[in-house]
């Protein structure tokens, strides 16, 4: 039901081309109002299903001669994402009631994407999963290339391209988990439970990597993610913030549904290689992000930065050694609040740059300054934005990468160099907020309109949801540390 | 009693932040905004007192693995009062400097005093990380208040980014805390795994050092007195800075258990004390040195906490609060009323404002250690346990506090001699050189002078019997602290005679490297700033024109692949199945024609064959009995001869 509402609601406004576009923006925030009404109402009735188990499933056959099913369930890990989705979809919503530019098939597809994002955080089956994969890839093909600027349709076409060669990547992996597990399944309980390959290194790693590099190009980390600037840049407001809040969000989520558990002997043979690849994204794309001057490429790269940490905290639940089975739990758990976290700042924060692109057609921060003389509001929000972004305590991504830095600290003392981007982060947000917001106005800051009411309300609330489960996150991290603390016991097997 | 206590911890922190948070948010707000803020300020301060006498404790979950917990030990129980006190005479100053977007000013000093009151509470790693990172984004905010002036908001980054380079090392120690196994909370630090024990001391350490602008960190102290003077005399002498040496006070046990922190600890507070106190002698700048100073005396407090005597260290906290936000306040009075803050601008101001002047002039005599104000007694306790381990060290402190004298008197032989009538143009010529300056001061920016040049006069009691023995119980170390007699009596000496021959001179030296702050900034700037942006265009361009480029190229290459393809296939492989079916075609024809001539006459004569066969056939059937017989006979015949044969 929450997942097809969406879905069937684009449906209908597809269908129904004399629409007037009012309705169909109004519509569109109703049905995700609804959405994420009924996935609050979800998250209350919740109770942590035990280790392994999904809670609110459902099954049913779909292709029985693959033992592949229409199997759907939530649990810790995936919860907080569905809500984050239903969010994000909801900010945009109702930040496009000011697009004028084709609302009705615009409102149809991001409902359809809405759909999709939220059928593959809860799929249990690998198909199901791919299929949704490889969905949300087509749909954000068409919401860059159809409402984009700059060179949308070649952004689009590298953005489609590279993700859907990794896809490929990743249905070879499925493909080797189905052949090896007995009897063949693509059923996520199923061969989480089996552990097929456990006892085949070599077959386990290639299958892993298959997996990885899908879930990598994905994500993105480095090198896998210059698909991303150029994708962003050219993409609408709402594109880029659904791109960075939820699609990015597919990746990292595969490592702690898929790749973990199925795979634990090989995650743990390849933890390392996990790891360095985590630190390198979070350096590289700290440093790299510092020398932008486009401030929405910027924030991209602070994408791949942001999910650095993740990818590092990952890799560190792998190192089984010892007693520090404590300090992976924390570690994978502020792996999985840094998605939540990272999707409702940064989405925030590319709608924010959306305002920039709307008033002036121009991300380049040299040709602002002082823009807090014309545009106090935006200067305020994007302010607690890039504080936000920064890491600063308060908010839900010191939450998120406290627990990163303290578990993979303990676990691996090594990866203490990757303490490193916030700093750097810390850097270039500030000195972003510097070169835009301060100082005398001059080029395209005079006469420039400040936020209007839907584009305040949509960032707002990401942000004030930010600071609110930054101040008191016990709700959300009741969810998320049983389920962490499940997937390190199963990559411990 | 406790349970009192409890809800006023909470509401000690809960209060300000939502005043705080609404008057930063809300726009048009101003005009409401100081009459709140210095009511809530108040209010702070009655529950600072409460949370004081009751000490409670409180605690909820947090992050995974630690609780956010906040306790009212005796040594907070010191600091909490201290700090609302000061907050709310701050703020009553600041309503003559801060004259326009009041809301946003005292919004964020309110969340600012709620930060510094966390850190003096906290129990555990991650509460005191949360409000530590939360000062130091106030300070960002606050030295940038003017953000129209891109010099002030550079200069707020700078402070930012420099201490929270240092935090870096909080991190780290929470993760080494983890991994030690006694948990996060600071009183468990020290029990945590040897080998741990000693990156858990590092980690704080630096994280203290670069809060309390200790070297190398102290630069940025420097560029933060871009801010406003209120937010100098809370945030930069009372409060933030402070909290740096605070943080080493309170994890003193674990300073002590590693064995080697705590002379590092000392040596590094002696440095600073001696050097800043040059890079203070040397400055023209009033802000500029009482920054300078501050570092300096903060290096007092790191050599208490080294030395182990956290009581010294706590009483010279609190003495110098008060001494150094009198000051602050008092230049921010000078700086708004005659928009100077160069010492050659300030000349012989204390005759302009006679109570301003005079309040000046005790935090000046304190700060200079005369006896009987109080630096001089705190002071001595922190040497008299400093002396106790290295005659060394004690004499780089006894130092500083000699040089602490010769720059409290340059400050007293610049504002107090009477500027000569025919100098006054040049001194006037100085004026409104940084600001417009309003010529006036109002009552609400005196009145809160008077209170803090008391605690500057008289906090030095706290440091002699009968209260140091009351301290000294209260933060846990009962009948360690006190001041030497000897110690009082030397630095008493000391101090005065620096003070008489430098108001006799009238002139101190004022060496480059001292006024240029040892070239710390450009030395930042020259290994770490720099470096670090250089790397980072590399690597974009890296990013761009290799790694992106590769990954274009890559799929020219498979476009140019696909495009050979295409040729192959247009031209070999269709051109083949052209080939092939033209081939075809003509094996068809042939076949066709094979089929016409050889096949289809083949059938012909087959069918002919058969007519004949047929008519052969026919002829026997003649329809005659007897013919009949004859040939039943002959196959019978036939029958017998080919049984016999086989038989």
């Amino acid at each position: 039901m929450i997942i097809f509402l969406p879905l069937v609601a684009g449906l209908v406004l597809a269908a129904l081309p004399r629409l007037s576009d009012r309705t169909a923006r109004w519509t569109w925030v109703a049905v995700t109002a609804v959405d994420l009404a009924l996935i609050v109402g979800l998250w209350l009735r919740y109770d942590t299903p035990p280790p392994g188990a999904l809670a609110f499933e459902e099954q049913a056959a779909w292709i029985p001669g693959v033992n592949s099913s229409y199997h759907l369930g939530v649990d810790g890990l995936s919860l907080p994402l569905v809500a984050m989705t239903a969010v994000i979809f909801l900010a945009c919503a109702v930040y496009a009631l000011r697009n004028r530019h084709r609302p009705r098939v615009q409102a149809a597809l991001f409902l359809f994407l809405q759909s999709v994002s939220l059928g593959l955080f809860v799929a249990a089956d690998l198909i199901l999963f791919f299929v949704f994969f490889d969905l949300s890839i087509v749909g954000m093909y068409f919401v860059i290339a159809g409402w984009g600027h700059g060179d949308p349709g070649r952004s689009a076409m590298k953005f489609f391209l590279y993700t859907f060669l990794g896809s490929l990547a990743l249905l070879v992996g499925f493909i080797g988990l189905y052949v090896a597990a007995e009897p063949h399944t693509f059923d996520m309980p199923t061969l989480a439970a089996a552990t097929p390959l456990a006892d085949r290194p070599l077959a386990g790693g290639l299958v892993l990597a298959a997996i990885l590099l899908g879930l990598a190009v994905k994500t993105p980390t480095v090198p896998f993610h210059t698909w991303l600037p150029p994708a962003h840049t050219d993409a609408p407001a709402v594109g880029s913030a659904v791109l960075a809040g939820v699609l990015l969000k597919m990746g990292t989520y595969g490592l702690v549904r898929i790749a973990m558990p199925m795979l634990p002997q090989a995650w743990r043979a390849w933890a390392w290689v996990i790891i360095v690849v985590g630190v390198v994204s979070v350096l590289y794309g700290a440093l790299v992000a510092l020398a932008q001057t486009d401030l929405k490429r910027m924030i991209a790269y602070t994408s791949v930065n942001h999910m650095g940490y993740v990818v590092l905290a990952v890799g560190v639940g792998g190192l089984v050694a010892g007693d520090t089975a404590q300090a992976r739990t924390v570690a994978v758990t502020g792996a999985v609040t840094q998605m939540v976290s990272h999707g409702l700042i940064t989405a925030a924060l590319f709608l924010l740059t959306g305002v920039l692109r709307d008033r002036a057609a121009s991300y380049d921060m040299r040709s602002y300054g002082g823009l807090a003389t014309t545009a106090p509001s935006f200067a305020a929000l994007f302010a607690v934005g890039a504080f936000a972004g920064l890491g600063l305590p308060a908010f839900t991504g010191f939450i998120a990468e406290f627990q990163i830095f303290t578990g993979s600290v303990a676990a691996a003392p090594a990866t203490a160099v990757a303490i490193l981007g916030i700093l750097i982060t810390a850097a270039l947000f500030l000195r972003a907020l510097q070169r835009v917001f301060t100082g005398d106005t001059r080029g395209h800051s005079v006469g420039f309109t400040d936020l209007h009411p839907a584009e305040a309300w949509s960032v707002g609330s990401l942000l004030l949801l930010s600071l609110l489960f930054g101040v008191l996150p016990r709700p959300l991290l009741d969810v998320i540390e049983p389920a962490a603390a499940a997937v390190v016991d199963l990559v411990g097997r | 009693m406790n349970d009192v206590g409890q809800v006023c911890l909470w509401l000690l922190v809960a209060l300000p932040v939502g005043v705080g948070g609404l008057l930063a948010a809300v726009r048009r707000a101003d005009r409401v905004a100081v009459p709140i803020s210095v009511a809530t300020a108040a209010v702070m301060v009655g529950l600072s007192a409460v949370v004081a006498a009751a000490r409670p404790a409180v605690a909820v979950p947090f992050v995974a693995g630690a609780e956010f917990a906040l306790a009212v030990d005796g040594l907070a129980a010191l600091m909490l009062p201290m700090l609302t006190v000061v907050t709310l005479l701050v703020l009553l100053a600041a309503t003559g400097e801060i004259r326009a977007s009041t809301a946003r000013f005292h919004g964020v000093m309110l969340i600012f005093a709620v930060a510094a009151a966390v850190t003096a509470a906290a129990a555990t790693l991650p509460a005191l990380l949360l409000a530590w990172e939360i000062m130091g984004a106030a300070s960002y905010a606050l030295i940038g208040f003017q953000w129209r002036d891109d010099d002030r908001v550079s200069a707020g980054l700078t402070a930012f980014l420099t201490t929270r380079a240092a935090d870096l090392g909080l991190y780290v120690a929470a993760a080494a805390a983890l991994a030690g196994g006694a948990g996060l909370a600071l009183a468990d630090l020290s029990q945590s795994s040897p080998g741990w024990r000693h990156v858990i001391a590092a980690g704080i350490l630096v994280a203290a050092l670069g809060k309390a602008a200790q070297l190398p960190f102290s630069f940025w102290l420097s560029r933060a007195m871009a801010g406003p003077s209120a937010v100098s005399a809370l945030l930069h002498s009372a409060a933030m800075v402070a909290m740096g040496g605070y943080l080493l006070l309170r994890v003193e046990p674990l300073l002590a258990a590693t064995g080697w922190a705590g002379p590092v600890t000392t040596g590094l507070g002696a440095a600073t004390a001696l050097l800043l106190a040059a890079v203070a002698v040397a400055q023209r700048d009033l802000k500029q040195l009482l920054a300078a100073s501050t570092a300096a005396q903060l290096g007092f407090v790191v050599m208490a906490a080294g030395a182990g005597t956290v009581a010294g260290g706590a009483v010279h906290l609190v003495a110098h609060a008060a001494t150094k936000a009198l000051l602050f306040l008092a230049a921010g009075v000078w700086l708004t009323a005659l928009g100077a803050k160069q010492l050659a601008g300030l000349r012989g101001v204390v005759g302009r404002w006679q109570l301003v002047g005079w309040s000046a002039t005790i935090g000046a005599l304190a700060l200079a250690g005369i006896a009987p104000l109080s630096l001089w007694a705190t002071k001595d306790g922190v040497l008299t346990a400093v002396g106790e381990q290295s005659s060394w060290l004690y004499a780089a402190g006894l130092t500083a506090s000699a040089l602490s004298a010769a720059y409290a008197a340059k400050i007293l032989v610049v504002i107090w001699p009477r500027v000569p009538a025919d100098r006054r143009a040049q001194v006037q010529a100085r004026f409104d050189e940084e600001q417009r300056g309003t010529r006036r001061v109002t009552a609400w920016q005196q009145v809160p002078l008077l209170p803090l040049a008391a605690g500057a006069a008289y906090a030095g009691l706290l440091a002699l019997p009968p209260l140091a023995g009351t301290v000294g119980r209260a933060v846990g170390e009962p009948g360690k602290f006190h001041a030497s007699a000897r110690e009082l009596v030397v630095s008493a000496v000391v101090a005065l005679v620096v003070l008489l021959v430098v108001v006799a001179r009238r002139r101190v030296p004022e060496p480059r490297w001292a006024l240029r702050w040892l070239g710390l900034q450009a030395a930042a700037s020259a290994l770490v700033v720099r470096p670090t942006l250089r790397c980072a265009n590399a690597l974009a361009r890296f990013d761009d024109r290799i790694l992106d480029r590769g990954i274009t190229g890559a799929a020219r290459a498979v476009l140019a692949v696909s495009r050979r393809a295409g040729r192959f296939d247009d031209r070999i492989l269709d051109r083949a199945v052209g080939r092939v079916s033209a081939g075809s075609l003509w094996v068809a024809q042939r076949a066709g024609r094979a089929d016409d001539r050889w096949l289809d006459a083949a059938v012909e004569h087959l069918a002919a064959g058969m007519r004949r066969l047929g008519r052969l056939a026919r002829r026997p059937q003649t329809g005659q009995l007897h013919q009949y017989y004859l040939q039943a006979v002959v196959v019978l015949l036939l029958g017998v001869v080919i049984l016999v044969a086989l038989g």
